[in-house]
């Protein structure tokens, strides 16, 4: 917590936040690891659509899964249409 | 490539939802739909929790946490400076649970839907007290195991019909929304976002942890709920147009949608068959409100989607 | 700031509508408010004076108490000066959202009529319902006239933007309420210059959008209360400069401590007891250096209570022997409880407990009942 208070010049009076959430690296909740396989994606982007962390971007019409942050809730894996998201633990 | 919602988003990772939530999925439909210019009030709820801890936010507009039962009255207040103040065009957000909005703030939120203040109230819709644990709220549905409706003695009472309650106040703009359809979801903030006065928008969003389901069937189970005709999409002008906006031409089997999640599991075929019977005739009787047809047979209205996710 | 006396205009009215005419005069901008004797006449001249355009702020008719704080919370914390009073049950309904306010730091600020708390019903005048709020983070003015009431709604909001904490106004029912008294209602420019216009540091901003209010920590939540607790110790200074500065602008003097003379104490003075009255008119937060420098003056207080803490006496005793504790030379003190409920509380009743504090051999008792006729027996 303390190091996104020193964008502030003092404590706030009040519970205030100033900084977003990007420290809270989600990925590492994760027990199973969805994989997209880039051959066989559409580019559809029904994984992007579904995902509840915000998670997936696209990066040169692909999808592309953070896994600083996916958890692992496997919904992309469901829900692509293509099947082309693999779903398995992660390797430990 | 050409993308079915809008692509900003106003909702950053590293929020504390659990994994599959579908509360956090419905926030980022709705704040894509609404914009930068929003300010929301959440009163106690998970969200409370997922939007990260003091000093951070995972939200990009501005929040005010508010007490559990003042998700309204505080949007009402909100509301009121913004007007003195002459900013008029900024959308007012509630954003609260089912135990928020079914139970413990329902006097603050009828009383603002009376007086028709301007702002949109969303109740995304896990069906019981899930921050503090899977207690049984006025919006778990019969049949459900909570941990105050143990399985040997689960909920006997329906889900309270907040829908109609709120249609009995004749306010501009009701919906109901589900995270397994995006699309209808931000068309119907879209569309709440242009009214003036009160909006009432029912999300229903899956809970993997409290349905005891797996978190990767939260769509699926979403998707169920509208095709078994269980959760209706549909909008409500004046408290008296009914629409349905997605018609499920064959319905599914509402024991499909059970059998995903262990909090029905204890329940018997004729259990699951009265089930079936509540939910055939609530579908009538919308039906009927709507003027669709109740079995088969599209919505007369052109403009009503098809039953595709 | 010295802003020139301007001439009296003077109007007759009762105390509600003094608190009314403060909240005009102090251009509150959102009122949320709901019924309850005996403070109902604020709210309702407030509804006429927006309805006339007299005032311009937005009025929400809410259907609770509890609703009536929850939108004045909202409102402010959107940057809004907000406005709201209540009584009694009514009070007791908000105590949630008085924590609310003022942990979110928000400068709402509130008349409260002095009502009975229930049951039985009562509507008359008794303490318990403020005092009962002490622990809420509220700052606390009780005033002793029409006057009073309607210059504290300026001076309240004014401390309360600059140390960022919610005030409550407070007077006594019907004895102030529903009493009219020649009250000076004195120029808007005069008010003006006193009060600028609510400007926060911080509020629901879609240029600078934040989270307000979120979990946090055991750490950062103790420092919170810490800089809490300093803001209201802070008031003090804030309130002895607002009350100079309104003594400029509008040639009235008020202090934390008031030391009015009064009937009670002529007569025992007449009779040769050297007897003085101290008013405690801020409660919130508590004189207590103030309280420390003027006590050793005298050699017993007689403090009255028109209040109960069940099981620990008369509360504003409890927190004048707190104030004194360990205090060289500090004065015994022998507190009272009397007129609860509206019951009346005479001149001769004054002097009886002057006399008898002066008289007692020890002032050894928690709480001494005035005014019970054929008393039953406690077996304390």
């Amino acid at each position: 917590m303390g190091d996104a208070l020193k964008t502030l010049p003092d404590f706030p009076e009040i519970s205030m936040s100033c900084a977003d959430t990007a420290y809270n690296k989600t990925g590492q909740w994760r027990v199973m690891r969805p994989a997209i396989d880039a051959a066989k994606c559409s580019r559809c982007g029904v994984c992007w659509k579904f995902c509840p962390d915000a998670a997936i971007a696209f990066d040169g019409g692909l999808p592309r899964i953070d896994y600083e942050y996916c958890k692992g809730c496997g919904i992309c894996a469901e829900e692509c249409p293509r099947a082309c998201i693999s779903f398995e633990f992660e390797e430990k | 490539m050409r993308l079915s919602i809008p692509p900003e988003e106003l909702m950053h990772p590293g929020h504390l939802a659990c994994q599959g939530c579908g509360a956090a999925l419905a926030m980022r439909y709705a704040l894509k739909a609404l914009g930068p210019d929003t300010i929301m009030d959440i009163p106690a709820c998970c969200w409370s929790v997922i939007s990260g801890p003091f000093p951070h936010t995972a939200l990009n507009v501005p929040v005010y946490h508010t007490a559990f039962e003042t998700a309204a009255s505080t949007a009402a207040g909100i509301r009121a400076a913004l007007r003195v103040l002459g900013r008029e065009r900024t959308t007012v957000l509630a954003w609260a649970g089912d135990g928020g909005t079914f139970d413990i703030g329902l006097q603050a939120l009828s009383a603002a839907a009376e007086r028709n203040d301007d702002f949109i109230y969303a109740v995304y819709d896990n069906e019981a007290y899930m921050n503090t644990g899977i207690q049984r709220s006025s919006a778990t549905p019969y049949g459900a195991w909570t941990t105050t409706t143990p399985a040997e003695n689960f909920k006997q009472r329906p889900k309270k019909d907040m829908v109609r309650i709120m249609a009995a106040h004749r306010i501009p703009y009701i919906a109901t929304a589900s995270v397994a359809y995006p699309e209808d979801f931000i068309r119907k903030f879209t569309r709440a976002k242009a009214l003036k006065g009160m909006r009432f928008i029912h999300i229903l969003a899956p809970c993997p942890v409290g349905w005891r389901a797996q978190p990767q069937h939260t769509i699926k189970i979403a998707r169920l709920a509208v095709r078994t005709r269980l959760f209706p999409l549909l909008e409500i002008e004046d408290g008296v147009r009914w629409r349905l906006t997605v018609n499920p031409a064959n319905p599914r089997p509402v024991s499909e949608y059970l059998a995903l999640q262990g909090r029905f599991k204890h329940l018997t075929t004729a259990q699951v068959e009265s089930i079936q019977e509540s939910v055939d005739r609530n579908w009538g009787d919308v039906a009927a409100l709507a003027g669709a047809a109740a079995v088969g047979a599209a919505p007369p209205d052109a403009n009503a989607a098809a039953d595709e996710p | 700031m010295a802003g020139p006396a301007t001439a009296p205009q003077t109007e007759v009215m009762m105390g509600n509508h003094a608190l009314s005419h403060g909240a005009l005069r102090s251009r509150v901008q959102v009122i949320a408010a709901y019924p309850i004797t005996p403070q109902t006449q604020v709210v309702e001249l407030l509804s006429e004076m927006c309805a006339s355009g007299r005032l311009a702020a937005e009025y929400i008719k809410v259907e609770s108490e509890h609703s009536a704080m929850a939108a004045c919370i909202g409102a402010a914390a959107a940057g809004a000066r907000s406005f709201t009073a209540t009584s009694s049950q009514g009070l007791a309904l908000m105590h949630e959202l008085l924590h609310w306010a003022a942990g979110s730091r928000l400068p709402v600020v509130m008349g409260n009529i002095n009502r009975a708390m229930g049951p039985p019903w009562n509507i008359w005048d008794d303490q318990t319902d403020s005092l009962a709020q002490r622990d809420t983070g509220w700052m606390q003015i009780y005033c002793a006239d029409n006057q009073e009431v309607l210059d504290s709604v300026p001076i309240a909001f004014r401390v309360a933007e600059r140390v960022m904490l919610p005030c409550m106004i407070v007077l006594d029912a019907f004895i102030l309420s529903h009493t009219a008294e020649i009250v000076d209602v004195r120029s808007q420019a005069a008010v003006d210059a006193f009060l600028p216009p609510y400007a926060p540091r911080w509020r629901l901003d879609v240029a600078d959008p934040r989270t307000f209010g979120a979990l946090t920590e055991p750490e950062p939540y103790y420092r919170l209360r810490f800089m809490l607790e300093g803001a209201m110790q802070e008031a003090l200074t804030h309130f002895d400069e607002a009350h100079a500065d309104f003594a400029a602008a509008c040639g009235r003097r008020y202090d934390a401590l008031a030391g009015n003379a009064r009937a009670a104490v002529d007569r025992l003075r007449e009779e040769g007891l050297a007897a003085g009255l101290l008013r405690i008119r801020l409660f919130r937060p508590f004189p207590v250096a103030r309280l420390r420098a003027l006590a050793t003056r005298a050699r017993r207080l007689c403090v009255l209570d028109r209040n109960i803490s069940f099981g620990a006496g008369g509360i504003f005793a409890q927190e004048i022997r707190s104030a004194l504790y360990g205090l060289p030379g500090a004065p015994e003190i022998r507190g009272h409880v009397a007129g609860l409920g509206g019951a009346e509380v005479t001149t001769d009743m004054f002097c009886d407990m002057a006399r008898e504090t002066a008289r007692a051999s020890s002032c050894a008792d928690l709480v001494v009942w005035k005014g019970l006729r054929d008393a039953p027996q406690h077996s304390a």
